[in-house]
């Protein structure tokens, strides 16, 4: 039950980091016309906190068995 | 030529047989007990289903036209999948429990197994999801239009209105998917309504959308161009372009996130998600790696959806080519018709899978809560009664798929081309979106009602379709366009895109803050102030406690019994005998039950029975279904609310302890009390004993001290010997009396006194006790006055213990008054059913303080050291103890110096009364005397009778 609820917590931390990250102002802050490694940094920083959550999800509920 | 429409229709049906052949083979499998789809990563992939042909062609649309705007559609569900662990694992332990088909049955059964509420969730969901088949329809008629026709890349393609019935693509490709879901999904009826086939297939379309998809992303972003800078570096020289590299084009920021919460509502209430992710789940503990392989598998089929907007746009500038068919139109632009092919069964797969579920979960939802209901209402049909239901009932499902494919195809001709594939797909979002509030209600908050779930579910959805899904006709010319421009009638107020005056916000958005205020609000406002019915209560605490319980702790709101018979001819109707057997004998060999022996079917049998139904007609019909063949006894609130509460037990208990504690705690109390009783007591008689020897020893040693002196002074003259003789005798007499008050005393304090009663005549009493004192009277030269009552009532007493208590006033009277003129006064009356007795004296009087102390036992007032004592000490408490208990009182009143009176009651008690009446008496005297409570058997009725 323990485990049960603080990977249940983790992931509402996860979830609320994601939805800062994905709104404004965050996303207004990369809303420019600058490239990175020829990428528009929109999309580098859109893919990569996206990435970011996914991995965060994997260690929070497959490395802690 | 290898894009030939023979050919391409060859490939199609090779890929829909490769589909068959895997369902039939993980069917198989399943049926031998060894599922295939029983591991986490075929139940991720099947959850894929969420990408349709919008993500396989409209995403890159929508990319074309907003650059990241494709996006939220993604990483709301992706969010949402991170709280998964908490919510939809409830979800799912929830649906298991109750045996959930479909999200109609699950919002139902919360709210009381209402069919009503299943009904209206049904509506929802078929009017709801026909713009996203028709996405689907649409996606693939146009892929099969792009493939066939494309030796004519720049020409416009047909509008799909303008043809033909019978000569549309479309129309095939909608009759071919129905007989897909239909061999899917409708082969049986199974008690848990799970379909191993279809998701392993499911899972396969996944695998392959997702492949085809990379591959065309690959060859578009490293063959075609030079990889990712080479795309963005080419689409950053035109400005139009690179405008789609910021938020610029991609909608507001509110409107973004409007979308990435309609998305997360998406990925959890779309039926198609529930059936998925809730009731073919297989295991719960799936859902862990499901969190995040799905975010994942969603980042992957989407990271090549922007290089393939840009190149499209940059291949095709000026909107030359549809941005929704780039997919397909950029390798057949380039002659690669292999990949071409590749990318049409991707998005064939990818639309087939979603047609399948939906309508698979649509017919389920369709056949259990809308008609089967219905037909179970209607009892001229006698439906309960028919035997193999199951047939009934597959045939409606199958009915259903088609109608809703054919529907989906009537709004695909209606609406035409007038939208792009991700905003028709938005508006089936914003449909299911209302299921929200009355399902994260359901499984949170225990108030949540039935009629609040009907009112904002029904308002959500009246203001949805009238804010998205009929502007979306009026814009195919099938309602008046000034419908939208300037509202119904020209009320401005009312125009569907501006509701109220809100403009300048996204259509979707617009209908989503309006119809979500007007359902959450509906929900919660009547939520407050209505009222739950028993069985609404009892659903609500099974769902929001569902962690709490365990399958033994069963909710038992069946209170009947019925037959195991009768129950199983209810079952064989919808599912196959072999199979209830299985499933009744499990139940028996769990509860030690032999069935040749056992028919009686108790309510936890038909609770089991009913989940069994459920699984297979939802649970609306099951109740109903059982409740014609089970005589159910209504269940009291107050009983669901015993049962049910969680909590209750324990609040039972802890009130338990506390009023077992208050009780110990008064036990304790009195058995101090009576301990310092007893204490008192002994005290009481430590001192009563040394009272009494010592007034034993007076008497004693007087004898003593005058027998020696006779003794030694044999030649005492007669007249000396004679006093002291005289001495002796009174000394012995005071004694003997002193023993025998001791003696009454302990006799009536310890109840051991015998009471002979008889019918007392108070005045003759006290006639015969003045006559045997007559003679003390004169020789103390004593005047007696008397004023009594010609004639008394009788009571009823001991004779002889009246006459003592008359004689030991008298007695005292006659030793206390005045020494020169004394007098005594005796009086009698009757008063208010009462007897006064008064006798007064004109002696010395008794000081007040003195008034109480001469009823206590050897306390006699005056100075004992000085003054020989002249009674015993015990005469006035005995005299006491008897008028008590007789009912009555003894007192005295006296004024220092003018003699006193005593006063004794008696209560008039005629014998010629009932015994009642005597008793009531008597019972008044024990009670006066608490002490002589005991007594009353002791002189009992017998003596009364007598």
């Amino acid at each position: 039950m323990n485990r049960f609820t603080i990977i249940g917590q983790r992931l509402v931390a996860i979830f609320l980091l994601g939805c800062l990250l994905f709104n404004y102002p965050l996303l207004s802050i990369f809303s420019t016309y600058d490239m990175l490694w020829g990428i528009p940094i929109l999309y580098v920083y859109a893919f990569s906190s996206w990435l970011i959550i996914i991995i965060l999800m994997i260690i929070v509920i497959e490395i802690r068995r | 030529m290898m894009l030939q429409g023979g050919i391409i229709l060859l490939f199609s049906l090779a890929y829909i047989g490769i589909l068959f052949a895997i369902a039939y083979y993980s069917d198989k499998r399943s049926d031998a007990g060894r599922s295939v789809i029983s591991n986490p990563y075929i139940y991720s992939l099947s959850l894929a289903v969420y990408c349709t042909a919008w993500t396989f062609y409209g995403s890159v649309g929508r990319a074309a036209s907003t650059g990241i705007g494709f996006l939220p559609i993604y990483l709301g569900p992706t969010l949402m999948i991170a709280l998964w662990y908490l919510v939809m694992r409830k979800i799912i332990r929830i649906s298991k429990y109750n045996r959930i088909t479909s999200i109609a049955d699950f919002i139902s059964s919360r709210y009381g197994k209402s069919s009503s509420l299943a009904g209206l969730v049904t509506v929802i969901a078929v009017v709801g999801i026909i713009p996203y088949i028709s996405l689907q329809l649409d996606g693939v008629s146009t892929s099969f239009a792009v493939m066939w026709q494309h030796s004519e890349l720049s020409t416009t393609l047909p509008t799909p209105g303008t043809v033909d019935i019978l000569g549309d693509t479309s129309f095939y490709v909608a009759l071919l998917l129905a007989l897909f879901a239909i061999i899917f999904g409708t082969r049986h009826l199974d008690t848990t309504e799970r379909h191993e086939g279809l998701v392993a297939a499911i899972a396969f379309e996944s695998v392959v959308k997702l492949v085809a998809f990379l591959v065309i992303g690959a060859y578009v972003s490293f063959v075609l161009f030079n990889g990712f800078g080479d795309i963005f570096g080419q689409a950053a020289q035109s400005p139009e372009l690179s405008k789609l590299f910021t938020m610029e084009n991609a909608g507001t920021y509110t409107d973004w996130t409007w979308l990435m919460f309609l998305s997360m509502m998406a990925i959890m209430f779309l039926p198609r998600q529930f059936q998925m992710t809730v009731v073919e789940n297989v295991n719960e503990n799936h859902l862990d790696k499901a969190i995040w392989l799905l975010p994942l598998y969603m980042l992957l089929i989407n990271i090549f959806v922007l290089p393939i907007a840009l190149g499209g746009l940059l291949l095709f500038p000026n909107g030359a080519v549809d941005a929704d068919t780039f997919v397909l139109t950029i390798p057949i632009s380039q002659g690669q018709e292999e990949i071409a092919m590749l990318a049409f069964i991707g998005g064939l797969s990818a639309a087939t899978g979603m047609v399948i579920v939906a309508t698979v979960s649509l017919s389920t939802m369709v056949s259990n809560e809308l008609v089967m209901p219905i037909l179970l209402h209607f009892g001229p049909l006698r439906l309960a009664e028919r035997r193999d239901l199951g047939g009934v009932l597959l045939t409606i499902r199958r009915g259903t798929i088609i109608m809703v494919l054919l529907l989906g195809y009537v709004y695909f001709r209606l609406t035409g081309n007038a939208y792009t594939l991700v905003s028709i797909g938005l508006i089936s979002f914003a449909a299911v979106a209302q299921f929200a509030p009355a399902i994260f209600g359901g499984i949170y908050w225990k108030t949540g009602n039935h009629l609040g779930a009907m009112v904002g579910l029904s308002a959500g959805f009246v203001v949805w379709s009238y804010t998205l899904f009929l502007p979306s006709l009026a814009e195919s010319g099938f309602l008046p366009p000034s419908f939208i421009e300037s509202g119904p009638f020209g009320i401005t107020l009312l125009k569907p895109y501006a509701l109220f005056g809100l403009s300048g916000l996204d259509p979707i958005t617009h209908s989503l803050f309006w119809s979500m205020l007007v359902n959450v609000g509906g929900y919660m406002i009547l939520s407050l102030v209505g009222r739950q019915s028993v069985i609404e209560h009892s659903q609500a605490a099974q769902f929001v406690d569902v962690f709490k319980q365990t399958p033994e702790n069963d909710f038992r709101l069946w209170r009947s019994t019925s037959s195991v018979t009768v129950l199983r001819s209810i079952l064989e109707q919808f599912i196959s005998p072999t199979r209830v057997n299985e499933a009744l004998n499990d139940y028996a060999k769990k509860h030690g039950l032999d069935w040749s022996k056992d028919d009686v079917a108790d309510a936890a049998l038909i609770n089991y029975t009913e989940r069994l139904l459920a699984g297979s007609v939802g649970s609306a019909s099951a109740r109903v279904l059982l409740a014609s063949a089970v005589k159910e006894e209504p269940v009291s609130m107050d009983e669901v609310m015993y049962m049910l509460d969680e909590t209750s037990k324990v609040i039972a208990y802890s009130r338990e302890l506390e009023i077992k504690s208050k009780e110990l705690e008064q036990a304790t109390s009195e058995l101090t009390a009576a301990n310092e009783q007893l204490k008192e007591l002994d005290r009481l008689k430590d001192d009563f004993i040394s009272t009494v020897t010592h007034e034993l020893r007076t008497p004693l040693t007087s004898i003593r001290a005058f027998s020696e002196i006779l003794h030694d002074n044999p030649d005492l003259d007669a007249e000396q010997r004679g006093k002291f003789m005289a001495i002796i005798l009174k000394e012995t007499e005071r004694l003997t009396r002193l023993i025998n008050n001791v003696l009454d005393l302990s006799k009536i304090e310890s109840g051991k006194m015998e009471w002979h009663l008889t019918a007392v005549d108070l005045k003759e009493l006290i006639e015969d006790a003045l006559a045997s004192l007559e003679q003390v009277i004169k020789e103390g030269n004593i005047e007696l006055k008397t004023d009594m009552a010609d004639q008394v009532s009788l009571t009823v007493a001991d004779r002889d213990r009246i006459t003592q208590v008359m004689l030991n006033l008298l007695s005292n009277a006659i030793k206390f008054c005045d020494n020169e003129a004394g007098w005594i006064k005796v009086q009698l009356k009757e008063q208010d059913s009462t007897l006064n007795v008064a006798v007064s004296d004109n002696g010395p009087g008794i000081k007040p303080e003195h008034q109480e102390i001469i009823f206590e036992k050897f306390r006699q007032v005056g100075d004992t050291l000085t003054e020989k004592p002249q009674g015993t000490g015990l005469g006035l408490p005995i005299c006491r103890q008897i008028v008590t208990y007789f009912g009555g009182d003894l007192r005295v009143e006296s004024v220092l110096g003018h003699g006193a009176t005593f006063h004794f009651t008696l209560p008039v008690v005629s014998p010629a009364d009932d015994e009642s009446g005597v008793e009531a008496g008597f019972s008044t005297a024990v009670f006066a005397n608490g002490k002589s409570s005991n007594r009353q058997g002791t002189y009992g009725k017998e003596s009364i009778n007598r």
